[in-house]
């Protein structure tokens, strides 16, 4: 937890996702009104509203599996995970499709926006004051125009040992 | 050519190209053990089936470079990039061998002394950085002088630079190795060539190098044929890696098929989707088109799930051979049997387990049996045995390797694990038997005392462990000092294609493996199973046995706002049997079964014990696979069950399991009735306007005949509309019909008449189903129906202070059905038998009897030479015996007596068959 100049930082936590040239692209999305992002090359599908099963005993984020295309994939409530309160019925939400160790999993989110290319000047790290919840999924800040985007570090995320624990 | 042959060469060809590369990488990195170890196994692999397939010759050489590769494994030796050239040099030698062997179906005459020779002088330590006093042998083809240059001395960076320059193509990147520890810069110069074939000996019939393109189109079809034909190698020269083996046969990723399958799921899916639209319309111009796809896709769909499965007999394929030889070479005989081999597995375990068993098999016949002459010693047959046997349990395959050896050698394990450092003496004293077992799975242990070239370098069961690990399957180890030691090797079904029940619950739907479900019961208030509480937890009455239930909603904590109405009046029970453990899970519906491929589910649900995987369904939707197992150790006692299982069965005589199927009903007043089952022959509904009177008695057509109806309240009146059931009795061409009021259920027990009836046509009464119940006296309505179908009813029990044990035998089911109630009832304990040599079974068996009562007209050995049989020195000869026949004339008599029979009874008088038994029986006190 050094002060050091950021964007090293992140070059040591996910070296091969960032390019000589400082620029990552990241798919955006929008989770009860804040902005987030995951690096373009995690992402495997974008998906509308689907039809999920619920697992019974299962971590509550776990918010059920679901057939893409013949794979399984098991669906993760972001919003729980992030210790945010469920989504209302009525919203029909989106979900992105990312590979962690061959697996599939399908984050829901409340929607997905486009995918930007920010360089890592705009790059910060997570605040010391950032919800504890948050400063374990996220990797850092980005610095946007009248916003700010989360990059979520997806093998945390689907990380929930760490949850159980605490 | 020979099927393990060519899979020989195969798999062969690919752990050599395998090779190549770790070997490489092992001298960019001399201290990684993995990769040490893994090269290893592969060339133990290559000399190992060398040997089984009898080709001295690459055994030779592969033996070898084993050699040396275990000194480095041992430390013994270091790294040098001599010596990994050495081995590399060794393994094209086993690759030109390979190449001639795939012509010719046999190995090259000659040896490789001068290379085999280098390689132990290697292996001893004195090739060390001394230049070589001799060259290899002949100069190689102008695609290897690096490597021959690197191996004969150290070479300066300089030099093989110079070489590698100089040397086109591909081929060069061996050379490199020379300075590897010196120069990390050689990293550069990885991966190596595939093909540099230096010759090592004179009378090889060269084989051409890669690359493909340098041949000549047409030769690798040509050699498939010749190769077949065998001797004629004319085109042998032609005849290069790729050849015949791989015209025939391809090998495709895993992966490549499972997407594959994918893929086919969803045309599936589409093609289901397609055909409900099509329904949904009456006239199509689609009809025709759509019909032929889903014939395609139906065989496409069973096609590609061939290519997946595959019986667990082809990789046992090669063990029949292996034994032989094996048994060949270490003068032992052996016998192996293979059951099961009909077992399918999901191809890509069959893949992983098939070296596995390979080894096992072979450490049970090097270490596991003795030779014949220590057999007969320890009291054994002089032949050892060795047991493969497969089998689905519990939703896993279940594989279990035994043998009747000396078992596994506990003291011996003890001290190579001390001699290992794996354990000290005192850690060793506080482990049981089943702990030090353990050891023999770690890497580098073998108790074999001499190294032979079949098993015994520590390679092995540790392999047997990693790739059954990888599966996620377990393998346990039972051993009995001098009986012999038990392999059993427990896969998920994690890769299997199961039949699954389709279940739901509070609105979700689960799947059930079908392997262990027992039945299914429907509970409602209206039907005759209802759901009973002790304390809140919920039990079901299942033919008089109390079966535990567990609701699936409280296990999974389903909520259960709408669905509770529900399951208020009507309830499934999938009752589940998880080892001896029987019990029910409540849900609240249950649709078809249906065919599943079983998919892990992610890693972060896999603590979730209820769950053994998840799969998709025809519709296309997500499903969870229930555990029973998990369910079961979730939920109880595994020993509860079956306790209680048994007890509501006990009965006063002394022997059990003599259950009998008894169809319960009821007629007229008081208590549900039974009659046992097979006296029965069929159920039939009568129309009663089909009902005619004649001679005094209601009677219907029945099957071309008139049968006499008899209820059996005398005072019962048909009804004169609607439908009547009744329950058919024959025996030969005669049926008569007993009216019954309904038929309530066919239930399993032994039946024990505890109160003899002073009713006519009631044997008794007996706890049947938990319920007082009245079992008829079939044979009373019998001679309702015909007068002469017997003698006279009545029934005077003859009391006996001790049960009589009466051994019945008749052919007939009818007979036997009816005699041993009647029987039981008048006091005897009744086993009875079909036919004469079932008897004479049970005599050699050591059964005692007190009477032996037998029909006379039996097929096979009749009655007469059954009692001359008993009377001539068998144990029984001093037993009494009653002849029991329909012919009872005065001849017949006679001829009994002389047979050896103490009385003659005819068949339809009871009251005399009990007489004469209790006639017989004190007369025989008496003398006795």
């Amino acid at each position: 937890m050094s002060n050091a100049k950021l964007p090293s930082t992140v070059r040591k936590s996910k070296g091969d996702d960032l390019v000589a040239t400082g620029n990552q692209d990241y798919v955006t999305m929008t989770i009860a009104d804040q902005l987030f992002g995951i690096p373009v090359l995690q992402v495997q599908d974008v998906l509308g509203h689907q039809r999920i099963t619920r697992i019974p005993l299962a971590p509550p984020e776990v918010a059920g599996s679901l057939n893409l295309r013949g794979r399984i994939v098991t669906a993760i409530d972001v919003r729980l995970r992030l210790g945010l309160p469920g989504r209302t019925k009525d919203k029909a939400g989106m979900s992105i499709v990312v590979d962690l160790r061959g697996e599939l999993y399908s984050l829901m989110v409340d929607s997905v926006g486009e995918v930007l290319s920010l360089t890592n000047e705009d790059f910060e790290r997570n605040p010391a004051t950032l919800d504890p919840r948050w400063r374990e999924v996220s990797t850092g800040i980005y610095r946007l125009n009248g916003q700010l985007m989360v990059v979520l570090d997806v093998p945390r995320l689907l990380n929930f040992t760490t949850v159980e624990t605490a | 050519m020979d099927d393990l042959l060519s899979e020989f060469l195969t798999e062969t060809n690919e752990n050599l190209s395998v090779l190549d590369v770790e070997l490489v990488r092992l001298e960019q990195n001399p201290n990684n053990p993995e990769l040490l170890s893994n090269i290893f196994r592969l060339v133990h692999t290559i000399k190992g089936t060398c040997g089984f397939l009898g080709l001295p010759r690459l055994e030779k050489v592969a033996h070898a470079s084993e050699n040396v590769l275990g000194k480095f494994r041992d430390g013994e030796l270091t790294i040098t990039p001599e010596a990994v050239s050495l081995i590399l040099q060794a393994l094209d030698t086993i690759k030109s061998l390979l190449a001639v062997l795939e012509a010719t179906e046999a190995e090259p005459p000659g040896d490789d002394l001068p290379l085999i020779e280098r390689l132990n002088l290697c292996a001893e330590g004195k090739l060390g950085g001394a230049p070589v006093a001799e060259p290899p042998p002949p100069p190689p083809p102008p695609t290897a002088p690096a490597v021959a240059a690197a191996e004969e001395r150290p070479a300066t960076l300089d030099e093989l630079e110079a070489l590698w320059n100089s040397t086109p193509g591909p081929a060069a990147a061996p050379a490199a190795p020379a300075p590897a520890p010196a120069a990390p810069a050689s990293t550069a110069l990885a991966p190596r060539a595939p093909e540099p074939t230096p010759e090592p000996s004179h009378d090889l019939v060269v084989s051409e190098p890669e690359p493909a393109a340098a041949k000549p189109p047409a030769p690798a079809p040509a050699a498939a044929s010749t190769g077949g034909g065998g001797a004629n190698d004319g085109n042998a020269e032609n005849a290069t890696k790729e050849s015949a083996v791989a015209a025939q046969t391809i090998r495709v990723n895993v992966d490549l098929l499972e997407n594959l399958m994918t893929m086919v799921s969803e045309l599936v899916l589409t093609r289901n989707q397609l055909l409900q639209i099509l329904r949904s319309q009456k006239e199509s111009e689609f009809a025709a088109p759509l019909q032929r796809l889903n014939h395609v896709t139906s065989e496409l769909q069973e096609g590609v799930m061939k290519t997946r499965m595959q019986p667990i007999g082809n990789a046992w394929a090669k063990l029949p051979r292996l034994v032989r030889d094996l048994a060949h070479e270490l003068n032992k005989k052996i016998d192996l049997q293979m059951l099961g081999a009909d077992t399918e597995l999901d191809r890509q375990v069959l893949e992983l387990i098939k070296d596995p068993l390979t080894h096992m098999v072979r450490n049970s016949a090097d270490h596991g049996l003795e030779i014949p002459a220590d057999r007969v010693k320890a009291g054994k047959t002089e032949t050892g045995r060795i047991t493969l046997n497969a089998y689905h349990e519990g939703g896993h395959i279940i594989i279990e390797i035994q043998d009747d050896g000396k078992g596994l050698a506990i003291d011996k394990i003890k001290q190579k694990a001390i001699q290992n450092g794996m354990a000290s003496e005192i850690e060793l004293a506080s482990m049981t038997d089943q702990q030090i077992i353990q050891f023999i799975m770690k890497p580098g242990f073998s108790t074999a005392a001499k190294v032979t070239n079949v098993s015994g370098r520590g390679v092995g069961m540790d392999v047997v462990k990693t790739n059954i690990e990888k599966i996620g399957g377990t393998i346990e180890i039972k051993s009995v000092q001098g009986k012999g030691s038990t392999f059993v090797i427990k896969i998920p079904l994690t890769l299997a294609i199961v039949s699954a029940l389709i279940v739901e619950c509070a609105a979700e739907r689960f799947a059930i493996p079908q392997i262990s479900v027992v039945e299914l019961v429907r509970a409602a208030a209206d039907s005759e199973h209802t759901i009973e509480r002790l304390k809140g937890t919920p039990v079901l009455r299942l033919r008089n046995r109390l079966l535990p239930l567990v609701s699936l909603q409280q296990l999974l904590k389903l909520d259960d706002n709408e669905a509770s109405k529900k399951a208020e009046d009507e309830t499934f029970i999938v009752v589940t049997q998880v080892g001896t453990y029987t019990f029910g899970i409540m849900v609240d519906r249950v649709f078809d079964t249906e065919e599943i491929v079983v998919k892990p589910v992610a890693p972060i649900l896999r603590h979730i014990e209820m769950f053994s995987g998840n799969t998709i369904l025809g519709d296309g939707s997500v499903i969870m696979i229930l555990d029973p197992n998990g369910i079961a150790s979730a939920t109880g006692e595994m020993a509860v069950g079956d306790v209680a299982g048994k007890e509501t069965t006990a009965v006063q005589t002394q022997r059990q399991e003599d259950k009998m199927a008894l169809l319960l009903f009821r007629a007229g007043e008081g208590a549900p009735k039974a009659v046992p089952l097979s006296l029965v022959a069929r159920l039939e509904d009568v129309d009663v306007t089909s009902v005619e009177m004649s001679n005094g008695l209601p009677m219907v057509q029945y099957r071309g005949k008139l049968m006499p109806l008899v209820p059996i309240d005398p005072n019962f009146m048909l009804g004169t509309e609607g439908r009547q059931p009744v329950l058919v009795f024959a025996d030969g061409d005669r049926s008569m019909g007993l009216i019954v009021d309904e038929i309530v259920d066919i239930v399993e027990e032994k039946l024990n008449v505890q109160l003899a009836a002073d009713r006519p046509g009631l044997m008794g009464s007996a706890i049947i189903a938990g319920k007082a119940t009245e079992v008829i006296d079939a044979g009373f309505f019998l001679t309702q129906a015909y007068k002469d179908w017997f003698g006279s009813g009545g029934n005077d029990g003859y009391e006996e202070e001790k049960l009589q044990r009466v051994l019945l035998v008749d052919d007939s089911p009818f007979f036997r059905n009816l005699l041993t109630p009647l029987l039981s009832v008048a006091g005897y304990d009744v086993t009875a038998v079909e036919n004469a040599n079932d008897a004479l079974a049970l005599c050699e068996a050591g059964e005692d009897f007190d009477v032996i009562v037998s029909d006379i007209e039996m097929p096979g050995m009749s009655g007469f030479d059954f009692a001359e049989t008993v009377r001539h020195g068998s144990r029984w000869q001093r037993v009494p015996m009653v002849a029991l026949s329909s012919h009872a004339s005065p001849r017949d008599l006679d001829r009994g007596r002389i047979a050896g029979f103490n009385d003659y009874v005819a068949k339809f008088d009871r009251d005399a068959l009990l007489f004469a038994l209790q006639q017989t029986l004190t007369e025989h006190k008496g003398a006795a």
